[in-house]
This record gives C-alpha cells, structure tokens and sequence, in this order.
C-alpha cells in the first residue's frame, strides 16, 4: 500500500507528494522506516528501496510487523537532480523539527517527523555529495551510541563514526527524530548522483539482519555480514586542500595507506606545477575521498581513520 | 584627530581559474572596538551589499568632517560572497553551501568554515554587531531589527535604530550556526536589520536601513550626525505576528504589500487558476493590524505563509 504524507498544490497543475510504501504482516506492532531522497542528488538509497520491496514483496510471509519505505523526502528535488529542495534553495536536511504554522517546507518538516515519531527504528540513508565518496558507514550522536550502536553493528556497513554533541548538527531529521526518542541512524555511503548495486545490497542484507534480531523476520539473512569498525577505537583525521587547484588522486577509496603514503596531488595546470603533495599523516583507512577534481583551500580531500593517532578535529555531521 | 579610513584585505584565497577571492574591510576610526557591519554573505543579497556601500560612503563622508567621534573603531565588510554574487548564485559558488550557517567557523575545516572563521574572528569582540540580513523565502517586510532571544539581548538598544519595529524571536535548531547568534555568544549585542528587499535594490527601504545604522551610531555617541529620532520601535515576538496561509496554489495576484494597514475582513489578495485566470480564492484579513511580511512571488504553493500581520 502506498500512503500519501503530504499532498500540496504547486502554482501550475501539479501536487507536491511525499509518499510512502507501507509493507504489513503478521500481528507484530513494531515498525521500522527507511527514509531517503532528503538531498536531490544522494541517490544510493533509491536501489536500497528497490531491492528490500522487492525482497519482501517476495518473501511477505517471514514479515511479523511493518516496514515503511520513503524513497523521497524531497520529490522535486530527485526528480530535478536538485540536492537543495527546488524554488527555495534550502537544504531539507537544515529545517528539521519543522514548525506546523511555518512555511509549506516548513510544514512538510514537521509533518515528516509527525509520521516517523514512534517508529522502532528510522535508516535515513544518504549518499555524501557529488564530490565525496563514502565508504558505508553510520553517524550517530555520541548521546544516542549507546542505544544506536548495537543496531548499527547489525547494518552490514564498514564504520561506525561517533559524533561529538557540539558538531552535531540539530536542525537534521536524525536528530530531531532522536530528541523525541524516536531511534535513528543516519547510514552514509557512496556518492552524490550515482549508485552502487554492492554498496545497497550489503545495506538491504543488514537492515534484514536487524530485523531478524528485531523479531520482525523470520525468513533467512545473509551470512556475511560485516562488523563495523567504531571509531571510538581510534581517531578520525581529516585532510583539507592547502592550496586551490585540481586534484590528481593516487590512492583508491576504502584503501588502507601507510603514514607518508601520497594520496593525491593538487596541480596547476596552467603552469604545470604541483601544488601539495598529500600525504597520509597516519597509518589508518580511506573511509572518504574526493573524487571531484575542482578544490578550493579548505575543501576536503580524505578523512582518514587510525587506530593508533591522536589527532584534534572538529568538524560536523 | 580619528586616524583615515584604512581598506584592507580581510581574508584572501586562491581559485583554480577564476581571480583571487577577497573579503575587504573599511576600518574607521581608532579606539574601542565599537562596531562591526556586515553586509551580503549570500550572492543574492544585492540590497544588503548595497545598504553597506552607502554606510561606507556616509562614513567617509563623516570622517573628513571629523564627525567619528574620538577612542571609535568601525569596521564594515560590505561584501563575504561575492564569488556568488558574481554569477548569480546565492550560496557558496563551489559547493553551495552557506556562509551563514558555519559560524563560528573553523580555521582547518572546509571553504565556508574557513571563510566564517576568518570573518568571525574580525568581527568579534567588538561591542555591537550589525548584520544586513535577508530572510530565506521570497517576500517584502517593513523594515525591522530582529533579534534572537538568547538572554543576552538588550531590546532597548534595538530600539535606537529607529526602525518602525523590533522583533524578538526564539532561535531556531539552525539558528546556533549563524552570526547574529555566535555575537551574542560572544559578548557582542548583536542586531540584524532586514530592510525588506534582497535580489534587488529598493532605493527607498536601503536609505531607511543605512540611517537606521547612522541613527544607531548617531545615539550611541560613535559618530556625530544631525538625523531625525526615527520611529518609536513597537515591540514584538513571533506570537504577536497572525499568520495567513495560501489554502490553494496559481498564480497571486496581490491587493497589498507590506506596511499596508489592513481591517479585519478586508480582501488582501486572490489566488488565480493558472489555465482559466478564475479565482480559485480570495484571501480577507483575518484581524485589524500592519501587514508586516508579504510573499511578492507571482506564484504561490498551497499552504504557504502569504502574509504575517502585527495586530493591532
């Protein structure tokens, strides 16, 4: 069944629709969401809809409960390749708890939240931007880990990326649904306007295994599924352009790199000069690295995680 | 004797191609840090980078004439983002981000964060923080300082801009990324002046935001300046605001703007049907009072704020 969340009229014959698949069986109250499509261009969580629909469109009868799928938060913006939501150049994922007297965004902000409140658990799946690609991992708030955690080690993913409560950021669904004590991980992974079949099917593989120890499946899960790295466990250090110009990657995403390892190069190819050499700081695992061109001083380039380094960060969500 | 006005590079980066980006200053004045003005930080912000030139040039004005009062600093940064403003972006022209939400910004962090910190870190610690500001959906206001309840707030300093109205509002979960909200934190009385226009220069409403600034500055013995008392502010929250929504989408056609003053039951604008041109509905006044923000879109989605209304 597909449910309508908000139906609003756009200025010429078209309704705004936010929609949602509703999958029931069984007697089990409990219910998990799978949001997405907050930012336009994050598109990994489109074949992560896909393919768990799919999977439990065939397997119905091992379902004990519901599974809400909501491919699109923010309809124009996908159906645009718009990461902001289109007309008012806002980013979806700033507004949040919303304000039901606000503004139409407003508003649809505040209904999204209304619909998700109570959920057993929100995935809110997002896929970097179109400069940064992400080796899959969850982001949660170091005051919900201890909740957040177990269920995030279920997901099949690589990293699992504690964030300090001053870099977090409160105007996101993540974090408005956790303040009204609605658990939810925030899953990154991949990039901004592409998808990855193995990237969605290791997270429709975890998100069924998180089920099954929810009680809510009873059909079988996949046997490979993968125990995350906590970065608790170590440090994460982040590499930012020293110089404006364009980059020449010599590592591969997801690869570990020794200290002194050069991950890229930023050029001018005006003069035909290298401008930084960049070079791992650490021992550690490329769980983010630019893969767009174009750097400005300060944009990021890689965040590198070590087991083993003492770094000082602060950067946000 | 106050020493020249000094034009100085704030913060300086390179670009790939394009040419050096560069935040400039006009230093007034030597003495206490007495004020910083900050004009457009988004691209779209034409009318705020236009009030603040018009602040640089009354004060330069002022200075030859001896008239910034001795032991003063002033600094304006008319300017944050004008690589956006130069090819009609609103946002960061790389990454789209906003400068506006990164404060206080972070030195070793991304573009924005570097460029909020290098702007955060010339313009705090001064005494009063002036920010041109714009609001973030299409519309008109009456001219106005706002304010953020934050405990730190004096109202009564808002006051002396003269401004036809003060606005306190409840900071919002975004909120704590912004400038006005990272002054105040930062000991700084922080006012932002929204002189009802963005994308476009209102000669009219940016005159009344850069004597509001004057008067300011006048009252607080920073500049001497014979200007008129202004407006005695009134005072209001977000609650003394009526809110009237769109309850179709078309296209508007609008019978009032803001400033207008309205009675109870008046019609303030219809909705037409983009196909047919009928009136889809017509939207009265729900109370007596000053139309204090207008969407000025000729299109409008359903469920939008058309217009808040102070009450009387």
């Amino acid at each position: 069944m597909i449910k309508t969340i908000i139906s609003e009229g756009l200025p010429v014959d078209e309704q705004l629709l936010i929609r949602k698949k509703v999958i029931q069986n069984g007697n089990s109250p409990k219910r998990i969401c799978i949001v997405t499509g907050t930012h336009g261009d994050e598109l990994e969580g489109q074949y992560v809809c896909f393919e768990l629909i799919r999977r439990l469109n065939e397997d119905i009868r091992f379902l004990d409960g519901t599974v809400e799928v909501y491919p699109a938060l923010n309809p124009l913006g996908v159906d645009s390749v718009t990461r902001g939501i289109p007309t008012f150049d806002l980013d979806m994922n700033r507004i949040f708890p919303g304000d039901p007297n606000g503004h139409l965004i407003e508003h649809t902000a505040f209904e999204i939240i209304q619909d998700l409140r109570g959920a057993d658990m929100v995935i809110d799946i997002h896929a970097s931007n179109i400069f940064l690609r992400e080796m899959p991992q969850a982001r949660i708030n170091v005051q919900m880990s201890k909740k957040l955690i177990p269920y995030a080690n279920l997901l099949n993913i690589d990293f699992i990326w504690i964030h300090d409560a001053a870099t977090v950021l409160k105007s996101t669904l993540a974090h408005s649904l956790n303040v009204i004590k609605t658990p939810t991980i925030v899953v990154e992974m991949g990039i901004g306007m592409r998808m990855s079949r193995d990237y969605g099917n290791r997270l429709v593989d975890g998100i069924f295994n998180m089920m099954k120890k929810k009680k809510m499946w009873t059909g079988t899960i996949s046997k490979d599924i993968c125990k995350p790295i906590l970065s608790t466990t170590g440090e994460v250090c982040y590499m930012n352009a020293d110089a404006s110009g364009i980059i020449i990657p010599s590592v591969s995403h997801s690869v570990d790199v020794k200290k002194g390892d050069l991950l890229c190069q930023i050029v001018d190819p005006f003069e035909g000069l290298v401008l930084q050499n960049v070079l791992s700081p650490v021992d550690g695992v490329v769980f983010t690295l630019r893969t767009y061109p174009v750097v400005y001083e300060g944009s990021l380039i890689a965040r590198i995680f070590s087991k083993n380094t003492q770094i000082d960060n602060g950067e946000n969500q | 004797m106050n020493g020249s006005m000094k034009q100085e590079i704030l913060f300086k980066m390179k670009s790939p191609y394009r040419d050096d980006f560069k935040i400039q200053g006009f230093r007034f004045g030597e003495g206490e840090k007495s004020v910083a003005i900050v004009g457009a930080m988004r691209g779209d912000e034409i009318q705020q980078q236009f009030t603040c030139s018009q602040v640089v040039k009354n004060l330069i004005e002022l200075e030859k004439e001896g008239l910034i009062l001795p032991g003063h600093e002033i600094l304006v940064i008319p300017s944050a983002n004008h690589f956006s403003m130069n090819i009609n972006k609103r946002f960061w022209a790389m990454d789209n981000t906003d400068i506006n939400r990164m404060f206080p910004g972070y030195d070793k962090g991304e573009t924005t964060q570097r460029i909020a910190a290098a702007l955060f870190e010339e313009v705090c610690g001064f005494k009063y923080g002036i920010q041109l500001a714009s609001f973030y959906l299409p519309g008109e206001f009456i001219p106005h300082v706002r304010m953020m309840d934050t405990g730190f707030q004096n109202v009564k300093l808002a006051k002396k801009f003269g401004l036809p109205y003060v606005l306190i509002r409840k900071p919002r979960p975004y909120d704590t990324a912004v400038l006005n909200y990272n002054w105040q934190i930062f000991d700084t009385q922080a006012f932002s002046i929204y002189s009802g226009d963005t994308n476009t220069i209102n000669k009219e409403s940016a005159k009344v935001a850069w004597l509001s600034i004057l008067r300011f500055l006048n009252s607080m013995k920073i500049i001497k300046k014979n200007i008129h008392d202004g407006f005695n502010s009134f005072v209001l929250s977000d609650v003394d605001l009526e809110t009237v929504k769109s309850n179709q989408a078309g296209i508007l056609y609008s019978m009032n703007s803001a400033r207008d003053e309205v009675k109870k039951g008046d019609l303030l604008a219809k909705i037409l049907d983009p196909f047919t041109g009928i009136v889809r509905s017509e939207i009265y006044s729900p109370v007596e009072g000053t139309i204090f923000f207008s969407h000025n879109h000729p299109l409008i989605h359903q469920n939008t704020v058309m217009y808040r209304i102070v009450k009387f």
